[in-house]
């Protein structure tokens, strides 16, 4: 039987500085067999550890098309993750992963596809579209709608710049207010999105960021008459199990570290308003 | 080989000294008023008269046990970087659980769903449950507040146990239930005891009748969706809550836990301890964000996971074994039975439980 609590070791390959409290990892598991036959999907998740301290659950941000490492961006909010910030190249990292559920991407052939994030938020949505991007035939129209609080926290500066240059992606930035230099849109996501007001037709939108954002983003949504079905988010929680068992991160009979993290609107809506 | 089994009061001490030889035996002993579940030691009384206070499920699923050890060392060829190095631990004896109340051995079915039926399996519970046997005990009278008829349960129900012993007035009536209780009858000291079979379920079906129905509207537990989505509901069922967790921490079902890291010096152990739904920090995010930020929804929570969320998950099976510890040890004597009961509507459309409480 597997130890599904038993981390892999793994080291740390590489640090890219995000924003003033955001460091993306790059992590290569130690046993280059496990590295070779590593197998996840878009979306899902994995347990850091930092032992002597403790675990947290990072989305894996590179998309399962680019194995050279797996990338993982962490927040500066709490012991692990002031711990992880701490951590230099070399050093060893525990990883439990993958776990939970992911993007259904499959359905989302043919479509267009309408990213919204906010903050740390563009994290899970970078390895769809990551993913969607090395398979852009399968897929319409691609909108990416991120916002931050100032330009210095825009994460992922490079893939921007990238996203920005592409004829086949259409991305629309926003901070919260003015800032010297920054000649783009301000205001709030939510309001944002009512601005832009994209059409919900053969449209999917998943959005992910702070849980107040995306409690709006989702009223908007419906505001522009996309339909439960049409509305993904994937949702964060404390966890400590991962495996669906220790109770912390559960909506009503649904564990978001197991039957989630991605949820379309539809299912949330059948459990308690508990986000 | 003996289908029913009977054990002369005089012989208690020496068949449990005959357990004790070949597993390690828990059973419920007394210190001052307390009785809990302790290893089997000389010179120390039994207490089989009333429910411990705690249920038997440390000895499965202990307080406090390590996942995995690790330590650090200097990385040979590079010294200014630590090696990490990771060690298993799963060393599990085997065990007899002696004198589980049916509710306690009815709380070890509600873990098995969990954590050994799971498309991820959790090898530490697994170890230890496959190690252990479990002889219940036939409650002789009900307890304040228990309520084990009401939701699918029975003081002389057999399931979780692998033995049942009933207590007559000159010895114990034992009914195996599973192979591995008909291997542990394998004793010189168990007599054939067919002939008090017949007494041993009357007075079980006595018992029965005499343990208190709390929802006095459906019967059983038939939780409206309304009131259970009630805000105020929930304010007024629990505005004397102190949120000490009591409850969860004496519940033969409660299982949520917590992993944390206890580091001395160059090793450290990953643990696993009881943590508890009704602590405010319980779900409290980094970021200070709490997406159960008061008691009334942590309470709305714990009963909706046994009454509620528990059941759709499992084919209406109730996630409460009616044991009554959580009413009766409670500082405030918040009454679960009682919230349940009040969330109870006859009409069964919109109600979110259940059948009973019937695997």
């Amino acid at each position: 039987m597997k130890n599904p609590y038993l981390p892999e070791l793994a080291t740390i390959t590489n640090i890219i500085d995000e924003t003033p409290n955001i460091k993306s990892f790059h992590v290569v598991f130690n046993d280059p067999e496990k590295m070779k036959n590593f197998k996840f999907e878009p979306g899902q998740v994995g347990q850091l550890s930092v032992f002597g301290v403790g675990e947290s659950t990072f989305v894996i941000n590179s998309p399962p098309t680019r194995m050279e490492y797996l990338q993982f961006s962490v927040m500066k909010a709490g012991e692990v993750t002031n711990a992880i910030h701490e951590l230099y190249v070399g050093d060893q990292i525990g990883v439990r992963a993958p776990l939970g559920n992911w993007f259904p991407y499959e359905k989302m052939k043919g479509k267009k596809i309408l990213f919204i994030g906010g903050g740390i938020g563009l994290a899970p949505l970078r390895t769809l579209i990551l993913f969607m991007l090395d398979n852009r035939k399968d897929y319409d129209d691609i909108t990416i709608l991120y916002g931050a609080r100032t330009p210095p926290d825009l994460c992922y500066k490079d893939d921007l710049k990238d996203w920005e240059s592409r004829s086949d992606v259409n991305l629309i930035l926003t901070v919260d207010t003015e800032y010297p230099g920054w000649t783009k849109r301000t205001g709030f996501v939510p309001t944002v999105l009512n601005e832009i007001a994209p059409s919900p037709e053969n449209t999917i939108a998943i959005t992910c960021g702070p849980p107040i954002m995306i409690k709006f983003v989702l009223q908007n949504l419906v505001k522009l008459n996309f339909k439960d079905d049409q509305i993904i988010t994937t949702l964060e929680k404390r966890m400590k199990c991962g495996i669906g068992i220790c109770g912390r991160c559960n909506l009503g009979s649904k564990y978001v570290c197991k039957d989630g993290p991605v949820f379309s609107l539809e299912e949330l809506k059948a459990l308690p308003p508990e986000l | 080989m003996i289908e029913i089994g009977f054990l002369k009061k005089e012989n208690l001490q020496a068949f449990l000294k005959e357990l004790a030889s070949k597993y390690t035996v828990y059973a419920p002993f007394a210190e001052e008023d307390i009785v809990t579940f302790k290893p089997l030691a000389e010179g120390k009384d039994l207490c089989l008269d009333r429910p411990a206070n705690l249920s038997p499920k440390a000895v499965i699923f202990p307080q406090c046990e390590t996942l995995f050890k690790y330590s650090f060392s200097k990385k040979e060829d590079s010294p200014d970087k630590v090696d990490v190095k990771l060690e298993e631990t799963m060393d599990f004896e085997d065990t007899v659980i002696f004198g589980a109340r049916p509710c306690d051995a009815k709380g070890f079915t509600v873990y098995d769903r969990v954590y050994k039926d799971s498309d991820i399996p959790d090898p530490y519970y697994i170890g230890r449950r496959e190690k252990t046997v479990i002889i219940g005990f036939a409650c002789s009278s009900p307890s304040p507040g228990c309520f084990c008829v009401a939701v699918g349960g029975g003081p002389a129900d057999k399931e979780g146990s692998d033995i049942l012993i009933t207590e007559l007035l000159n010895g114990f009536v034992l009914e195996p239930v599973t192979e591995k209780g008909k291997a542990l009858m394998q004793s010189s000291l168990i007599e054939d005891g067919k002939a008090s079979l017949q007494e041993a379920q009357k007075k079980q079906e006595d018992i029965k009748q005499k343990v208190k129905n709390p929802f006095t509207k459906t019967g059983s537990p038939q939780i409206s969706q309304k009131i259970f989505n009630e805000d105020e509901f929930w304010e007024k069922a629990l505005s004397k809550c102190v949120s000490c967790a009591a409850c969860t921490f004496l519940c033969p079902t409660c299982y949520c836990f917590n992993i944390t890291d206890e580091t001395r010096l160059k090793e450290g152990e990953r643990i696993r301890s009881w943590d508890a739904c009704m602590f405010f920090h319980f779900t409290l995010e980094a970021s200070g964000h709490n997406p159960r930020p008061t008691k009334f929804h942590r309470f709305k929570n714990r009963v909706g996971h046994k009454f509620v969320y528990y059941p759709e998950k499992y084919n209406g099976v109730i996630a409460c074994c009616g044991c009554g510890r959580c009413i009766r040890y409670c500082p405030v004597s918040v009454d679960i039975s009682k919230v349940v009961d009040d969330l109870s509507e006859t009409n069964a459309e919109t109600n979110l439980t259940s059948n009973g409480g019937k695997a």
